[in-house]
């Protein structure tokens, strides 16, 4: 078990050097032509060269690279050009709301996914079955930013009512803070529950036909029992695995989600830094977002280990 | 010699193949439409999305770009079916026009995405070793930054425009699939004939070509189906957010957009019927994909 947590630990350094490199690259494709369009947008510096100079692009590559990634070393990510604030003090500042919404949307899809999943599986070619099959079909097929845009416009076009647009940070008040994360980690959450709904669906039907199911029945255990202690642990391996395919979806949401709700989250720093042109935001952001995901799978590899012993003495 | 024996084997060949290629594709047809209705109807939509793309400039009453200062806001009507945008500009035509952006570049990119996962998966499963070593770290470094991001990043260095979109979704679809295609060639790779033809004397090319190609081109058909749909997500995302393709072209996505939002207060329909067409496109796309994923290889089945 510590043999296989450590060899995953470990392959993420090579991983993340390796990002590190790509997302510096993307970043000086085309480095000429984009300072002139800072320059002429957003009158980031007075000249060309005043502002080649402040990017650090007067330098040759490998030691711009260098100087990038000891500066990412000491926890130093640069300075926004737009608010000329240090990157990782807005960063610590929008992390939170980002990994509360990322986690309440993973939290709803897997309960609406699982439970619609399972259900489907129970009473299979029942009304109940058919229904979930259509409602995860729909889900897959309705992109979540067209949701959000119904959940947004409609009732407040019909009933007079939108979601609340001041955002209030979880540690000042917990209760009005949820209210405002529930809308949009519930539109974003029902659109991912549509794969992990079927994978569990296919999981749980195959788990059902195995011995030990029919074993646990022949006890005469109740359904209940069979179902909940049985056979979801097994169910569950397949969805542990969709839901760390997801994982960047989930991330790469956040930009969308935030944007539509107004939360002041990492998503919406990325795609605010993206319309001002403000390069090392976009440069840093990219860096810790993969950063994020690849901890994240790497917490998905783990929770793999707890659920299948089979891996975990392998 | 070796031309000679090559025409012979030609000439073999070539009805054989044909006529088994030929009875295989009906027989897929066959028996989606007696076996997978939803598929049949995914591949309805898909026919009908098709034809109203090619056929656009015949079946949209207004043009796309037709602004009409006296007709903005205008509820459906007999006119308007779909009703008309902040700019009087018919809604129905523009959907209709948008089919032809959607399909554009989801197919495009589709196609461009398919021969590169194809090239750096099956070279990849070929040759092993170092390459595929290189190869498969920087697959994953390019997966750990999510799609959304990395498409948005490239897209704002590079301007948005039809081209560039269709070349960057394409580039990501290649490089997140080439993982797929790696994995079927690797098992194809294992076969005695691989083996034969190397033994053989049949250049690294000829084997990639004729003998590992053609054993991975179920896979590569359901890779290419299932992504289809993805990409017209996808696409309608950029558009969305106003890095797709720019106006006066209508996408989807873009008709959904953030600067148009405030225009939905005032006209529901524009923020309705726009993502109805999307979910039927994406809707067709998916069942018609997983439909044929079900008949060419059920092994795959449960991925998604």
């Amino acid at each position: 078990m510590r043999e296989y947590l450590l060899k995953r630990v470990l392959l993420i350094v090579p991983t993340l050097c390796l990002v590190t490199l790509l997302v510096f690259l993307l970043m000086h494709m085309r480095s000429g032509d984009v300072v002139i369009q800072m320059l002429e947008g957003y009158a980031y510096a007075d000249t060309v060269e005043a502002l080649r100079r402040e990017l650090g692009l007067d330098k040759p590559l490998h030691e711009q690279y260098l100087a990038w990634m000891s500066g990412v070393l000491q926890g130093d990510l640069g300075r926004s050009l737009w608010t000329k604030e240090p990157i990782l003090v807005e960063f610590a500042r929008r992390f939170p709301v980002t990994l509360e919404l990322t986690l309440l949307t993973i939290i709803i899809s897997v309960a609406f996914g699982v439970g619609v999943g399972v259900l489907s599986a129970v009473r299979q070619e029942t009304w109940i079955d058919y229904l979930g099959r259509v409602v995860a079909i729909l889900a897959l097929a309705m992109p979540y930013f067209w949701l959000a845009i119904l959940v947004v416009v409609l009732p407040a076009i019909y009933w007079r009512w939108t979601p609340l647009w001041t955002y209030v940070p979880l540690s000042t008040d917990a209760m009005e803070n949820l209210k405002i994360m529930i809308f949009p980690a519930v539109v974003f959450g029902a659109s991912r529950a549509g794969p992990i709904m079927r994978i569990t669906r296919s999981a749980m039907l195959e788990v059902q036909r195995q011995d030990y199911i029919r074993t646990a029945w022949a006890k005469g255990l109740s359904e209940r029992n069979v179902i909940l202690r049985h056979a979801i642990k097994n169910a569950l391996i397949p969805v542990v695995s969709i839901i760390g395919l997801q994982i960047h979806f989930y991330l790469g949401g956040t930009v969308i989600i935030e944007s539509i709700f107004r939360l002041p989250g990492m998503g919406s720093f990325f795609f605010e830094a993206l319309i001002r042109r403000d390069f090392p935001v976009v440069q840093s952001v990219n860096l810790i977002v993969a950063t994020f995901t690849l901890l994240l799978n790497l917490m998905v590899d783990f929770s793999y280990a707890y659920l299948d012993p089979r891996i975990r003495y392998r | 010699m070796i031309s000679r024996a090559k025409a012979v084997e030609g000439r073999l060949a070539r009805p054989t193949t044909g006529t088994r290629t030929r009875s295989q594709l009906l027989e897929i047809w066959v028996r989606l439409i007696r076996e997978k209705p939803l598929g049949l109807l995914g591949a309805f939509i898909v026919l009908t999305l098709l034809g109203v793309a090619i056929f656009a400039d015949a079946i949209a009453p207004y043009g796309y770009a037709q602004t009409s200062l006296t007709q903005r806001f205008r509820a459906s009507s007999a006119e308007h079916w779909l009703g008309t945008d902040q700019l009087g500009r018919d809604l129905l035509s523009r959907i209709i026009y948008g089919t032809r952006v959607s399909l554009t570049v989801s197919l495009g990119a589709t196609a461009l995405g398919t021969l590169l996962g194809t090239l750096i998966g099956v070279t990849s499963a070929f040759f092993g070793g170092r390459y595929d070593l290189g190869v498969q770290r920087f697959v994953d470094a390019w997966e750990a930054i999510p799609n959304l991001l990395l498409l948005l990043t490239i897209i704002s260095l590079l301007g948005p425009g039809l081209f560039n979109v269709l070349a960057v979704l394409g580039l990501s679809f290649g490089i997140q699939n080439s993982r797929i295609i790696r994995g079927a060639a690797l098992s194809v790779k294992e076969n005695a004939y691989i083996e034969a033809a190397q033994a053989f004397g049949g250049s690294n090319l000829r084997i990639m070509l004729s003998h590992m190609l053609p054993n991975v081109a179920a896979i590569i058909i359901v890779v290419a189906t299932i992504g289809l749909g993805n990409l017209i997500l996808v696409e309608a995302a950029l558009s969305f957010l106003g890095f797709g393709v720019p106006p006066p072209h209508p996408t989807w996505g873009g008709m959904l957009s953030l600067q148009g939002l405030s225009y939905m207060y005032q006209a529901p329909w524009l923020a309705i019927w726009p993502g109805v067409a999307l979910s039927a496109a994406v809707f067709g796309f998916n069942m018609f994909g997983d439909a044929l994923r079900d008949l060419l290889d059920p092994r795959l089945r449960g991925g998604q």
